[in-house]
């Protein structure tokens, strides 16, 4: 039961390899920044889930209530901003690839590597 | 203290973040060049002014917006962070100076207000790590300045520039990344973002496993954007393609903000709290940093680009930092920290006479640089005074981080005797690769003869010598009068080992 009420964190931990082995293993550079962006996208689901409180509503207390349960609010302003980042993140790697596709003609690694070698 | 003075850490971030839009509007290369130069200044007048105040007053903390701690962002600076302050802000200065001659020809002139642009945030970023005292604020300010530093490194005049961005990119993200996971686990078991009020309550909950995981996360994390030894894999590349005066602004300060941080956590955070954590970070650490001694110097050896031979002796110095803090002891972290300020000057200078020696050689190469020292005495005269001060040579800055370094590791008994081994091997190394650049750039056959160039000296303009003799007369002054680092960095170590 235990291993089923944390299925967020495994999702997480999944999510988070699955990035980092695309970002290892795939020699095109369009990839590597898909790889990248779905490890930076597990560490958003981390921060949603720790939120949750159990029988909690959203962080919107009407007037008068008492003694309202609310989820967390603060982990869901963090991870907006490293959304934001993330994005920023992004635009700029597929902006430096374009550079790359430009000026070298690929964007498979391997290639350009031998060519740096020259 | 007056009404201006307390504001003092938040104008340290606010004045570059500001000018860096203005800047953006001036479109005009000189102006723009001026404008962002005269903001960082001003922001080494301000850390200078920081220094001043933490020396007399101790720390100082800044509630932002007046939200008070720990549930407002509060800004810190003790002895560590003001010593950082000035190491960035002395960089961005020094290499600005020398921007507006050293840009030309590699970035074009209707691009450069853009380029000051991302030189101001990344500045702005990097200030605002040294200052900030909140673990989330931190990681905001390590993305704007990864992500200008990007952008400089990307404006490197060879195409090789761009695939050594991206594998910097990609590494940078990883590391950050792993810092907020990092951030993200230790609130889950504090609830709270505040370093000192994590300090406070991590203790309760030390033994359990997200808290363990955390401090690895964050730990490696860090040392992968500190460039510590094997996690230095982008290093090199960015270093050698960027432009020349990016190449002496990120070699003198920003690896070394990100062991600010690394410190920080490991020691501050989680030292005292966490059981057995500090004897594994220094088992974990301090292998690696003898590694790193050995390795970089011995790969700096066989290089033959004079920037990554450059690069590769960085990473060995970094090594020596951690060394030092993997000691565990006043006078380990105390050296390691003094090293930080003394490596950034000597490292500043050389790669300063590096950007000088690109205006009159065509290739940066050992080869390329042949009978420089003819065309250009001054600059080669420079680069050896500063290279003495990378060795570690009495009377120069470098050598007193080194002599800390020995005196901690002796301390430690006939064990840590044997720990002085692989600094003296690497500090000879040093001797060795540096030779071959004094013997090629003065010994070595000039291009198209002799005779015809002894009488053609093509020196760099005066300005840029001024830059590069400041740098390296003051790795002299603070060789012979080492007492400013060295009581920062005594204060810095006191506070992070939490002595009275």
């Amino acid at each position: 039961m235990e291993f089923l009420g944390l299925y967020n964190y495994w999702v997480f931990a999944i999510l988070l390899m699955t990035g980092l082995y695309a970002v290892i293993s795939r020699a095109n550079l369009i990839k590597k920044l898909l790889g990248m962006t779905i490890f930076q996208a597990a560490v958003f689901l981390l921060y949603i889930s720790m939120d949750k409180v159990d029988g909690a509503t959203a962080p919107i207390i009407p007037a008068g209530a008492v003694d309202q349960l609310y989820s967390n609010p603060l982990p869901q302003v963090l991870i907006l901003t490293a959304i934001v980042v993330g994005i920023a993140t992004l635009s700029l790697g597929l902006a430096i690839v374009v550079r790359i596709r430009e000026s070298y003609g690929t964007i498979e690694e391997d290639e350009i590597r031998g060519m740096d070698e020259e | 203290m007056n009404a201006f003075g307390d504001h003092l850490p938040a104008i340290q971030i606010v004045v570059p973040l500001v000018t860096a839009p203005l800047v953006m509007l001036l479109r005009q290369r000189g102006l723009a060049w001026a404008a962002a130069t005269a903001a960082s200044l001003f922001s080494f007048a301000v850390a200078f002014a920081l220094v001043m105040t933490v020396r007399d007053a101790g720390l100082q903390s800044y509630a932002v917006g007046s939200w008070p701690a720990p549930y407002g962002i509060e800004l810190i600076v003790d002895e560590f962070s003001a010593l950082l302050l000035l190491i960035v802000t002395g960089a961005s200065t020094g290499s600005l100076l020398i921007a507006h001659t050293s840009l030309k020809g590699e970035i074009a002139d209707d691009r450069q207000h853009l380029f000051y642009t991302a030189w101001l945030l990344a500045l702005a970023g990097l200030s605002g790590i040294a200052v900030s005292g909140d673990a989330f604020n931190i990681f905001v300010f390590m993305e704007i300045s990864s992500l200008a530093t990007y952008i400089l490194v990307a404006g490197g005049p060879k195409r090789q520039a761009l695939s050594a961005v991206f594998k910097y990119l990609i590494m940078g993200t990883i590391g950050a990344t792993f810092y907020l996971i990092g951030v993200g686990l230790i609130y889950m078991m504090t609830g709270t973002l505040n370093l000192a009020d994590m300090e406070a309550r991590i203790g309760e909950v030390a033994d359990r496993n997200p808290v363990l995981v955390a401090g690895g996360f964050i730990t490696v994390g860090l040392a992968l954007k500190a460039a510590v030894f094997p996690l230095h894999g982008w290093l090199p590349n960015a270093y050698t393609y960027a432009p020349h005066a990016v190449t002496v602004f990120i070699a003198a300060c920003s690896t070394k903000v990100y062991l600010y941080v690394l410190l920080r956590f490991d020691f501050f955070v989680f030292q005292g709290n966490l059981p057995g954590h500090i004897a594994q970070f220094s088992g974990f650490m301090l292998p690696l940093a003898i590694a790193a001694v050995l390795i970089g110097s011995g790969v700096a050896l066989f290089q033959k680009d004079l920037k990554r031979l450059l690069a590769y002796s960085s990473i060995a110095q970094i090594g020596y930092i951690l060394f030092g803090a993997s000691l565990v002891s006043l006078t380990g972290l105390t050296a390691g920290i003094a090293h930080m300020f003394n490596h950034a000057l000597a490292k500043g200078a050389l790669f300063l006479a590096v950007a000088s020696l690109a205006s009159a050689c065509g290739t940066l190469t050992i080869d390329g640089i042949s009978g420089a020292a003819r065309r250009m005495p001054y600059t080669m005269a420079a680069f050896v005074v500063a290279s003495l001060s990378l060795i570690g040579v009495p009377g120069t800055a470098g050598f007193v981080g080194k002599w800390y370094l020995v005196v901690a590791a002796v301390e430690l008994g006939p064990h840590g005797a044997l720990l002085i081994v692989p600094i003296l091997a690497s500090s000879l190394m040093a001797v060795f690769y540096i030779w071959k650049v004094v013997e090629s750039a003065y010994f070595g056959p000039s291009e198209g003869g002799d005779e015809a160039l002894v009488a053609v000296r093509s020196e760099s303009p005066w300005w840029v010598l001024a830059v590069l003799w400041g740098v390296v007369l003051l790795n002299v002054y603070f060789g012979l009068q080492p007492l400013l680092p060295l009581e920062l960095a005594r204060g810095a170590a006191t506070s992070l080992l939490a002595m009275p």
